[in-house]
């Protein structure tokens, strides 16, 4: 007990300013994540072959932009990306300088998801919507957003714990929150303790926003009676 | 009125390996007014063939004549608005499921900019028509069957249609909701006037509602006319099969 109380009253606040970097870090990139990788993710839907506005080299050209960079290592990007992220927020460390490349290795994940989400809309609504002389636009944002916000919501559960993780290797680079401080102390002085807290908290923190996101997308979608 | 002119629809017709010949020279009129069948086998075009009307397809060649505009070509702006004065309504329902009964019924009209006020007011009484007075707030999966289709009719009279293209609008329902259904549409045209085109397989179905059809075989119209007329003295061989009087047609 009296360890435990030592242990908090010296990183108590250490742990605490962590914890809420890690927080700030995901949720400003998940935001930004969004902002691009839905337009992206609707853009694919849209231009496919068998989409409202089939464009077969916009099509192409959108789907490899978002592969490449699903298929770049997030530790690698992180590197590369050093010059680009001094550029856009003046600095490569803290929590500003992490924040640039989790968006952009974040937003073709978040595309991927969307497009994901919005197939499973059953065509036959689309078509209805159609039939009532629905532009491409309103069939976009009153027919397959909403149908499909319940799936939305659990691919952004998803995809906040994945940048969370990301967030994690961030904090190498000197990025700051709960991996750097898991890498400096627990790595680089052999505190385990603080290792061990930094391991507790990730946890508990990715089962909340696991349980909220299934809470709210069951809540939401109604088709539960 | 709508007249069908030498119609023809070919699916992938830039590709001759998997072209498929959907519609081959349909010439139809259909008068204000009719509650008009397009009776046929599975595969024989009767979607294909509604869906030219409206042009959810666009036919390879012959014109599509409504009220006397050729709508065939039309395009953008032009196209929507066509397809807003022309109500659907379809074998699955198809109900925005995340959406309330009401709002299902004032989608069309939002997406004509009409107020939300007027919309809800409309959907309402279109709500009390079909007999969902109580049901406004309630969601499409807790109604049955018969339900939801009487929500998606609502729903295609909202814009206060000339024209209903039904597509196998009670394949799905029981016989005691089939003619709920069907007495349902057949007083939305003694009532409101609306012109009703109706594609079913069943001789029943069209034997209990239409006043005309036209029985279609392998993309072709092989007979046309009075349903009592058709159905009395049946001449093409499909109209027999169908009506089961001679063996049935080998696949
Ligand atoms: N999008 C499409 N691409 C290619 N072929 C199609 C397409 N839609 C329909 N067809 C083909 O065209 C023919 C007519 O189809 P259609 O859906 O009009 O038939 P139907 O009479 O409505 O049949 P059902 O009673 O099964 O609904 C069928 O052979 C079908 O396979
Ligand atoms: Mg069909």
């Amino acid at each position: 007990m009296e360890a435990l109380q030592a242990f908090f009253a010296q990183y108590g606040a250490l742990l605490a300013q962590g914890t809420w970097d890690t927080i700030v870090m995901t949720f400003v990139s998940t935001v930004f994540a969004y902002v691009i990788g839905i337009p992206l993710g609707v853009l694919v839907v849209v231009t496919a072959p068998d989409g409202l506005k089939p464009h077969r080299a916009f099509n192409r050209v959108l789907g490899w932009i978002v592969n490449i960079g699903r298929s770049i290592p997030f530790i690698i990007l992180l590197v590369a990306l050093i010059p680009f992220t001094r550029f856009v927020v003046g600095t490569s460390l803290g929590v500003p300088g992490a924040i640039v490349p989790l968006v952009v290795s974040a937003s073709p994940f978040v595309a991927r998801m969307v497009e994901q989400s919005l197939r499973e809309v059953d065509g036959d609504l689309i078509e209805a919507a159609q039939s009532f002389g629905a532009s491409t636009w309103q069939i976009v944002y009153k027919v397959y957003l909403p149908e499909a916000l319940p799936s939305l919501i659990r691919g952004a559960a998803i995809t906040f714990i994945t940048i969370f993780g990301y967030s994690a290797m961030a904090g190498t680079v000197g990025g700051g929150g709960l991996g750097d401080i898991a890498i400096r102390y627990g790595y680089q002085r052999y505190q385990n303790n603080v290792m061990i807290a930094t391991i507790v908290i990730l946890v508990v923190l990715v089962q909340l926003i696991q349980t909220a996101g299934d809470v709210s997308a069951r809540k939401l979608d109604k088709r539960n009676r | 009125m709508i007249e069908i002119k030498h119609l023809s629809k070919t699916y992938n017709a830039d590709d001759a390996a998997r072209a498929h010949q959907a519609l081959v020279d349909i010439d139809l009129t259909i008068d204000d007014g009719d509650v008009f069948g397009i009776i046929g086998e599975s595969g024989a075009g009767k979607s294909t063939l509604v869906r030219c009307i409206n042009l959810l397809e666009r036919p390879t060649s012959g014109r599509v004549i409504i009220d006397g505009q050729d709508v065939t070509d039309l395009s953008g702006k032009q196209l929507l608005e066509l397809r807003a004065r022309i109500g659907m309504i379809f074998q699955n329902f198809s109900l925005f499921q995340q959406r309330s009964v009401l709002r299902n019924v004032t989608f069309p009209l939002e997406l004509a900019g009409t107020s939300k006020a007027e919309r809800e007011k409309r959907a309402h009484e279109l709500l009390e028509l079909v007999g969902l007075g109580d049901y406004a707030n309630s969601y499409p999966v807790q109604l049955s069957g018969g339900q939801q289709q009487r929500v998606a009719i609502a729903r295609a009279l909202a814009n206060r249609p000339s024209i209903m293209l039904c597509d196998e609008a009670t394949s799905a329902l029981d016989t005691m909701t089939t003619h709920q259904i069907l007495e349902l549409l057949r007083s939305i045209n003694e009532e409101l006037g609306v012109t009703i085109v109706l594609i079913t397989h069943s001789m029943a179905v069209a034997d209990a509602i239409c006043n005309r059809v036209a029985v279609i075989d392998g993309g072709r119209i092989v007979e046309e006319g009075e349903t009592s007329e058709v159905f009395a003295h049946p001449q093409a061989q499909m109209t027999r099969a169908l009506l089961g009087i001679e063996g049935q047609v080998t696949a």
